[in-house]
C-alpha cells in the first residue's frame, strides 16, 4: 500500500490580539500621533519591519501533528471547536501554509471546506455549475460529462436556467453540494458540509460520501456528527488544543473523545482563546448541569429534574437573539433542541437583549432520558441573521436510571428517551 | 466514475506542503493547470457586470462617450488646447480607450482578492488568477469602445495611420502590463491594509491628470518629457495616438522609459504578490 498523505510535525501559528491594539488609544494626543505616523507604519509594514509584532500574541492552532494515511483509507477527524481540525484541513488543501513541518500529498486534493464558494447570485444554475466546477479544479470537459448527473443529484432540474438568487436556500445548498460531490480527486478533504439541507438531502449526501469512500479514494472527514463519522470511517484521529492525542479505530476514538476531558464535573467553561472573534458581541462563559440542590454534577438521576444553565455576556444589544441547547446521544443522534425564547411570552419580552451578563436556564423535566451518556451543545443565533456561537459538544453528562419506569426487569431499553407514560389497563371482557 | 485518471486532467502528482522561505518560485505549473479558471472568471465578470441594468452593455459606450463630450466642451471649446490637427473628439477618445481599460483593470484588480475573500479562505487555486482575470475582464468594454472610435473616425473623416497601426497591440500590451503590475501591488497590500480602497479613487484621479488623456503630451516642455514618461500610461496614450492617428514622435527615449518603468512595476509586483501570497488566507 502506498502512502497518500504523510504529515510530519505540522504546526500552525496564528496571530491574535492585533485588533485590540488598534483601538487602544483613547487620548486625542495618541490619535494625532497615530495618524501622523501612519504612513511611516505603512511603509515599515510593507517592507516587513512591522513594530506591531510586539503587541501581538501568537497562538498555536496546530502543534507537532504527524500521521500517515494510506491510499484508499477513510480517516475521521474529531475534536471540539478550536482543536485545530479546520486548520489541518486548510493546510492539507493548500489554502494556508503550515508554520512548521511538512506534508507530502500524492494525488490531486479536492476540498469541500464549504460548498457554494464562488457561486454568483446573478448567474443561472447552469452557469454556476461551470463556474464553481472550475473553481474547485475541474476541467470544462469534466464538467460537461458530469453535468446531467450533477443536475439530477441537486433536484433543481426545472430551475437550472434561473439565476440562483431566485433559489430557495435549500435549492441553493443542494446545487452547491452536488457540484462539489461530483469532483473526483484522488484525495478528498471534507469539513462539515453535510450539515446542509433537509434531513432527506443530508441522507443523500452521506450516501454520496459513502460511495466516494467505496471507490477507493482517500478521504479525510471532519464532522461533529458522531454517527456520520462512525458510519463513514473505520479509523479516526482525535485532536485536542492543536495536538493529536489519539488515533485508533473509529469506535474507540469516538468513545475516547466523548468520554475524555470534555466534562469532568458537568461543567464547561470557555477560555478566551477558544472563542472566535466572529462570535462578537456574544461571549460564552459557562455551561453547567445542576441537580435540584444546585450542585454541579456529571451524573443525573433520570427520575429527577435537571437544571441546565448557560452563562454568557453581550457586549452590545442583539435583536432576535435565541440561546439554545441541543441534546444528543453518544452516537450523535439528536434527542431534542430547545431555545430560551421558544415560548411566545419570552419571545416578546426578549425581542432585543441589551448588553450585559446573562444566564439562560432551563429545567429538563424528570423521566426524559434513558440510561447512558448525553452531550449538550449550545447555540446562540438570531434566526435568519447570524449564528454568533455554536459548540455542538459543549459538555456531556451521564444518566442514572435507578427508579425509572421498567427498571424492575433490569434489561436495557432501546431508544434515547425513557418517558413515564400514563398506562391504563382495562379489562374489557 | 471509477476511471478517475482518464477524465482527470492532472495525473496524480506529488505535492510537498511546507513553509515557504523567501521568494517562492512562481509556480507556473499550477497557473497552467488552472488556466481555464481565468477564462471562467473573465466570463463571469463580463456576464455579471451589466446584469439587472437598464442600459446593459450600452454602459460600455455611454461612459467613455460622456467623458469625451465633457472633455471636448472643457478643453476644446473653453480652453482650446492644441490637438496637432486632429478633431478633438477623436483626439481624446483615442486616449480614453486605453485609459478606460487601465482604470477598470486597476480598480477591479486591486479589489479582486478582498472581493473574493470566501474563495481565498476556503479553496486552493493560484491567487494570481484573481487580479489577472479582473484585468482581462476590461477587454470587452475596450472592444466595444473601439467600435465607437471607428465610427468617430469615419464621421470626422480622420484617416488612420495605416502604416503604424500594427504597433497598436504592443501598446495595448503595455497598458495591460502596467495595469496588472499596479493591480498586483495594490491587491496584495489591500489584503492587509484596506487603505487601498480609500486611496484608489484619489489615485485614479491623480493619475488621469498626470496622463495626456485630455491634453496633448506636446504641451509638456522638452526637458520634462523624460520625467513625464516615468508614468507608463503616458507612453501608452502617446503610443495609441501615434499608432492610430500618426501624431506625436513615435518610439523615442520617453517611450522606452515608460516601457522600463512598466516592466519594473510588473516584475516587482509579481514578486511582492508571491511573497505575500502565503499569508492571504490568514490575514484577509
Amino acid at each position: 500500500m502506498t502512502t497518500a498523505i504523510s504529515v510530519k510535525n505540522i504546526g500552525k501559528q496564528y496571530k491574535i490580539g492585533a485588533a485590540e491594539t488598534k483601538f487602544r488609544y483613547n487620548m486625542l494626543r495618541d490619535v494625532i500621533v497615530d495618524t501622523v505616523s501612519a504612513p511611516v507604519r505603512l511603509a515599515k509594514a510593507l517592507i516587513g519591519k512591522s513594530d506591531r509584532r510586539m503587541n501581538q500574541n501568537y497562538v498555536w492552532a496546530l502543534k507537532d501533528v504527524s500521521f500517515d494515511l494510506e491510499e484508499g483509507k477513510v480517516l475521521g477527524i474529531v475534536g471540539r471547536n478550536g482543536a485545530g481540525k479546520s486548520t489541518l484541513l486548510k493546510i492539507l488543501s493548500r489554502v494556508t501554509e503550515p508554520t512548521t513541518g511538512s506534508v507530502t500529498v500524492r494525488g490531486r486534493v479536492g476540498s469541500l471546506l464549504e460548498v457554494g464558494t464562488g457561486f454568483h447570485p446573478e448567474l443561472t444554475g447552469r452557469e454556476n455549475i461551470y463556474m464553481n466546477g472550475a473553481i474547485l479544479g475541474m476541467k470544462r470537459s469534466e464538467i460537461d460529462s458530469k453535468f446531467d448527473e450533477i443536475v439530477d443529484f441537486s433536484e433543481v432540474n426545472q430551475f437550472i436556467d434561473t439565476p440562483v438568487k431566485r433559489y430557495s436556500s435549500g435549492m441553493y445548498l443542494r446545487l452547491a453540494f452536488a457540484v462539489a460531490a461530483h469532483l473526483e480527486p484522488e484525495i478528498l478533504v471534507v469539513d462539515e458540509v453535510l450539515a446542509v439541507g433537509d434531513a432527506e438531502f443530508q441522507k443523500k449526501c452521506l450516501g454520496k460520501m459513502g460511495d466516494v469512500a467505496q471507490q477507493g479514494r482517500t478521504v479525510l472527514f471532519v464532522s461533529h456528527n458522531m454517527s456520520a463519522i462512525l458510519r463513514l470511517t473505520q479509523e479516526a484521529i482525535v485532536l485536542n488544543k492543536g495536538q493529536l492525542i489519539m488515533r485508533g479505530p473509529t469506535q474507540e476514538a469516538v468513545d475516547y473523545y466523548l468520554s475524555s476531558g470534555q466534562s469532568q464535573v458537568g461543567e464547561r467553561v470557555w477560555d478566551a482563546d477558544e472563542i472566535s472573534t466572529t462570535s462578537a458581541p456574544f461571549t460564552p462563559i459557562s455551561l453547567k448541569v445542576k441537580e435540584r440542590s444546585g450542585k454541579v454534577v456529571d451524573t443525573v438521576r433520570s427520575t429527577e429534574p435537571v437544571m441546565v444553565e448557560f452563562e454568557y455576556k453581550l457586549s452590545s444589544p442583539v435583536t432576535g437573539l435565541r440561546v439554545g441547547l441541543y441534546v444528543s446521544t453518544m452516537r450523535g443522534e439528536y434527542v431534542f433542541t430547545s431555545f430560551d425564547t421558544d415560548t411566545p411570552e419570552l419571545y416578546e419580552k426578549f425581542d432585543t437583549r441589551n448588553a450585559g451578563h446573562y444566564i439562560s436556564r432551563a429545567e429538563l423535566p424528570a423521566d426524559i432520558f434513558n440510561e447512558g451518556r448525553y452531550t449538550v451543545g449550545v447555540n446562540a443565533s438570531s434566526f435568519g441573521v447570524k449564528r454568533y456561537f455554536m459548540d455542538e459538544n459543549a459538555l456531556a453528562f451521564n444518566v442514572d436510571i435507578s427508579g425509572a419506569p421498567g427498571t424492575q426487569w433490569g434489561e436495557p431499553r432501546v431508544g434515547p428517551v425513557r418517558p413515564r407514560l400514563n398506562w391504563k389497563i382495562e379489562k374489557i371482557a | 466514475m471509477t476511471q478517475i485518471s482518464k477524465t482527470n486532467p492532472h495525473e496524480p502528482h506529488t505535492v510537498y506542503i511546507k513553509p515557504s522561505r523567501g521568494l517562492t518560485a512562481l509556480n507556473l505549473r499550477d497557473l497552467w493547470i488552472y488556466r481555464e479558471l481565468v477564462f471562467f472568471m473573465v466570463w463571469r465578470d463580463v456576464k455579471v457586470k451589466y446584469k439587472q441594468t437598464l442600459l446593459g452593455m450600452a454602459w460600455a459606450v455611454v461612459q467613455p462617450v460622456m467623458t469625451m463630450l465633457v472633455f471636448t466642451f472643457l478643453f476644446d471649446r473653453v480652453a482650446k488646447l492644441p490637438t496637432e490637427g486632429v478633431p478633438y473628439p477623436v483626439f481624446s477618445f483615442t486616449a480614453l480607450l486605453p485609459w478606460g481599460l487601465f482604470i477598470t483593470a486597476l480598480n477591479q484588480g486591486s479589489r479582486s482578492l478582498v472581493a473574493h475573500q470566501n474563495m481565498v479562505t476556503k479553496i486552493y487555486f493560484p491567487r494570481l488568477i484573481l487580479p489577472t482575470a479582473s484585468v482581462f475582464a476590461g477587454m470587452v468594454d475596450f472592444a466595444i469602445a473601439f467600435v465607437i472610435l471607428v465610427i468617430l473616425m469615419l464621421y470626422y473623416q480622420v484617416t488612420p495611420a495605416w502604416h503604424l497601426i500594427w504597433t497598436l497591440p504592443l501598446f495595448l500590451l503595455l497598458a495591460i502590463i502596467t495595469a496588472l503590475g499596479v493591480a498586483l501591488w495594490l491587491s496584495a497590500i489591500n489584503v492587509q491594509y484596506r487603505d487601498v480602497n480609500q486611496a484608489l479613487p484619489f489615485l485614479t484621479q491623480f493619475w488621469l491628470f498626470a496622463t495626456p488623456v485630455a491634453y496633448s503630451a506636446s504641451v509638456i516642455s522638452e526637458k520634462w518629457q523624460v520625467v513625464y514618461s516615468l508614468n507608463p500610461m503616458a507612453g501608452v496614450v502617446n503610443g495609441f495616438r501615434w499608432a492610430l492617428l500618426g501624431v506625436g514622435n513615435g518610439p523615442d527615449l520617453s517611450l522606452w522609459v515608460s516601457v522600463g518603468i512598466s516592466i519594473l512595476i510588473f516584475v516587482t509586483g509579481l514578486f511582492y504578490f508571491k511573497s505575500m501570497e502565503k499569508t492571504f488566507a490568514d490575514t484577509i
